[in-house]
């Protein structure tokens, strides 16, 4: 009974999903004020709806409902509790769920909110966001409904969920990717409704910044935890692999930071007006291809989950109808906005300008390679696949070069800067970062690419620095004063630029400095690799809740001292007859010891794998400071005063 | 003119939309080897049943099937009966016996009978090596020209053998 409760919910919320989706732009058209009002409310109730289904789904997965197909498919009574939850996004149905209901989380966040909003943005911008909604709810309810029943059949136990899902990592990852994805598309709505109502000036650019600042803090952070998932469960010590589907969160990504800083500029000076519109529709619409990508099957990928052609047919049409009617919307509007002010070559302008171009090229490298295979097949040249060679080579150069401009761009004035102001400032950092990284390359035997990557590294670090010291030291107040009168904003755009360049000297050392090999051990021998002594005390058998796993304990030890006991796993899934490796890692600040079990090779020995990956943790820690920038220029006050001058 | 830019984005976006149709369907799993249109590269491997050394010479002349399995591997086993019906119906099918030791090699074909028209033995995996497998089984489909022209990974079933005998004719 319950599961056709969450179906008939579903529907009743693609019927208000529908509505908001016409009757307020009808509204808006015919000057109707009670029209446009019903936005509200029929936001609230269209998001009040996909909560009841997605409580119901909860609710079939915890009480082991198998009767419901996905549920039978996606978990098993032995599965522990958590894993059940999360199995709720373990595949298709249950991840598009997710995704609806996250889109209507946004749009109730913008709901409650927009009464400070002129009084036609508002409903507009619900409006777009009902039409997507209404896309997902229709894609949901025709071609997979988590709801469907396997009656009468009933099968006595599921068939578990897939193991790779069963950790941590993966109970938070997709949640806060989606959050990340779905974010944009408030952004998307306020450039689609500043193009419907023709108000194409700073003011759309204020409203969305914020929000498009959190989209973009939840999205670093679930490429953060999917890369830490990745490395830590694919049982090879990779971090990052060029796979499609994470080229995908990463296009987004990409895309998203150029139109932070691109948003900024259409406020703060009123240029870029109709490139910034594009970018937010470009940012949503690789989002929307994103999903299209992973969910269609017409990319191979590691994350291969169950393709359909019905449903990558659907998916097509509906990135087709939302993506293509916002780019005609685009060709027929912008055409009719003014050329802004114009702006001096080294101006913030021109720096930002710079940083545009160079992460729409990086985007558009990402979505060539991603693409590039189907582009190739789809003119009869065979098939290939695009590989991390051509990311590296392609991506690392731009990327440097990006940040090179990066540290530049907080220093220069809005208009126009003395080049001469600029060089100045930029000559002592310069030199030091360059003799630094030179120093420190010589004395540990790092390359050219070391030494070019911890100079741009230094230069960051040491302009960022300047800018914050130049700027509180100024005026007559004390240091203490003037830098807590620093807006927000400001160290937000700190903490993301360091972050940066903390993930940048953890792929730098991991790709340079780390270690690996394959070894025959068994019990009680002692392998010495990379300065440490790796000593296999036993082997023992476990029982999980399950599976059952062979589990080894290895001690480590270096100069004598015992660093690490570490217990890596080779683990069966009854359920699925599925072997999984358990990698087992002894984290550091500097160095990650990883080992991960091979195969049996006869009685007693085993074939293991050992790595040791010099500061893989930074990578992430970088990720994380990044997204608390994120958070925090968000929260920026001028955000919330100017919202009580609208009220005033 | 300056009207005309604004539209690029949405020719693109549209070109890619129908580059996107015409793939949808197809399927992603289909891997071609990157040896498909040339000869059967260099082979010198011992023959399990005359333990005679068999080069490109021995070669069967028609199409046939070279197949990769090994008594390690499960599928192998799945696979086997199939290819047991494929030889009644005279396919000629050459057994690359890959990474495999001899004595199980024959004591499997003794149990379950033998497939194939020749079994050669790839002990070290070199010759699969060079014919680009990455596991077994594994099928490479060779005309009568001697060059390769299609690669199937997995178990050879109903779905897989209707393909292949696609190429095969």
């Amino acid at each position: 009974m319950l599961p056709e409760v969450g179906n008939f919910s579903l529907i009743l919320s693609l019927f208000f999903a529908g509505s908001l989706a016409i009757v307020p732009i009808i509204g808006y058209w015919r000057h109707n004020p009670i029209l446009l009002s019903t936005a509200r409310p029929l936001t609230l109730l269209m998001s009040c709806f996909v909560l009841v289904s997605f409580i119901v789904l909860a609710i079939a997965f915890l009480t082991n409902d198998f009767s419901v197909l996905y549920v039978s498919l996606n978990s098993n009574s032995n599965l522990p509790i958590w894993y059940k939850f999360s199995a709720i996004w373990g595949s298709h149905e249950g991840s598009l769920l997710l995704w609806v209901l996250i889109l209507c989380g946004w749009s109730t966040a913008v709901a409650l909110k927009s009464h400070t909003l002129p009084k036609e943005v508002g409903p507009i911008v619900l409006s777009v966001l009902g039409m997507v909604a209404t896309g997902f709810l229709l894609f949901m309810l025709f071609t997979s409904s988590p709801f469907v029943r396997d009656l009468p059949n009933v099968p006595a136990n599921g068939e578990d969920l897939n193991p790779l899902l069963q950790d941590v990592g993966l109970v938070i990852h997709p949640p806060m990717l989606y959050m990340g994805y779905v974010g944009f598309s408030v952004a998307f709505a306020f450039a689609i409704a500043a193009l419907i109502t023709g108000n194409l000036n700073s003011s759309w650019a204020r409203w969305a910044r914020p929000w498009t600042a959190v989209s973009w803090a939840f999205l670093t952070l679930g490429i953060t935890l999917g890369s830490w998932w990745a490395y830590y469960e694919l049982g090879w010590g990779g971090w990052w692999f060029w796979d499609p589907v994470e080229n995908a969160s990463l296009m987004p990504w990409l895309a998203g930071t150029a139109l932070i800083h691109s948003l900024a500029v259409t406020e703060k000076r009123g240029v870029f007006k109709s490139w910034t519109v594009l970018l937010a529709i470009f940012t949503f619409s690789l989002s929307l291809l994103g999903t299209f990508l992973v969910r269609s099957g017409v990319l191979t990928s590691v994350h291969a989950f169950a393709a359909d052609p019905t449903r990558g047919v659907f998916i097509l049409a509906l990135l087709i109808v939302l993506i293509g009617s916002s780019l005609l919307l685009y060709a027929l509007r912008a055409s009719q906005v003014k050329a802004g002010v114009a702006f001096g070559l080294t101006g913030r302008e021109a720096w930002l300008l710079l940083n545009n171009i160079i992460l729409t090229v990086l985007t558009l490298t990402v979505l060539l390679g991603t693409l590039y295979p189907l582009l190739f097949e789809a003119l009869d040249l065979g098939r290939i696949s695009v590989g991390a060679p051509y990311f590296n080579t392609v991506f690392s150069p731009l990327a440097l070069l990006l940040m090179v401009f990066m540290a530049i761009g907080p220093l220069s004035k809005w208009h126009n800067t003395k080049p001469s102001l600029l060089v100045r400032l930029c000559v002592w950092p310069g030199v030091v970062s360059i003799l630094l990284a030179g120093v420190i390359s010589y004395a540990y035997h790092l390359g050219g690419m070391a030494w070019l990557s911890l100079s741009v590294a230094f230069w960051v670090v040491l302009l960022t620095c300047k800018d914050w010291f130049l700027k509180v030291s100024a005026g007559s107040k004390g240091i203490i004063p003037r830098a807590r009168q620093l807006p927000r904003n400001y160290y937000g755009m700190m903490l993301a630029h360091l972050g940066l360049v903390v993930s940048l000297i953890g792929i730098l050392m991991v790709s340079t400095c780390s270690e690996e090999t394959t070894v025959k051990i068994a019990a009680g021998q002692t392998v010495s690799f990379a300065g440490y002594q790796f000593t296999l005390n036993q082997f023992e058998s476990l029982k999980g809740p399950n599976y059952v796993a062979d589990q080894a304990d290895i001690a480590v030890y270096q100069h004598g001292k015992l660093v690490a006991q570490l217990k890596p796993e080779k683990r069966f899934y009854e359920a699925r007859r599925q072997v999984m490796t358990e990698a087992s890692l002894d984290a550091g600040m500097t160095r990650d010891i990883y080992v991960s079990l091979g195969e049996k090779l006869d009685d007693q020995a085993w074939s293991m794998r050992i790595y040791v990956k010099a500061f893989v943790r930074w990578i992430w820690f970088g990720g994380i400071l990044m997204m608390c920038g994120g958070v925090l220029s968000a929260l920026d006050k001028r955000y919330r005063n100017r919202v009580e001058g609208c009220h005033a | 003119m300056r009207k005309v830019i604004f539209f690029i984005p949405l020719v693109v976006f549209i070109a890619l939309g129908i580059v996107f149709y015409l793939q949808l369907g197809k399927n992603p799993e289909y891997m071609p080897s990157a040896l498909v249109g040339k000869p059967v590269p260099k082979i010198h491997l011992v023959s399990l049943d005359t333990d005679q050394v068999v080069t490109n010479m021995g070669l069967p002349k028609g199409p046939y099937l070279i197949n990769f399995w090994g008594t390690w591997c499960p599928t192998c086993a799945i696979e086997h009966p199939y290819l047991m019906r494929l030889e009644k119906q005279g396919v000629p099918i050459i057994g690359i016996d890959y990474k495999d030791d001899k004595a199980s090699a024959e004591q499997w074909l003794r149990n379950k009978g033998n497939p194939y028209k020749m079994v050669l033995l790839d002990e070290l995996g070199n010759f699969g090596v060079n014919m680009g497998v990455t596991g077994a089984p594994e099928t490479v489909v060779i005309n009568s020209k001697g060059i390769i022209v299609y690669r199937h990974q997995g178990a050879v079933d109903d779905v897989a053998w209707k393909t292949i005998q696609g190429y095969m004719q």
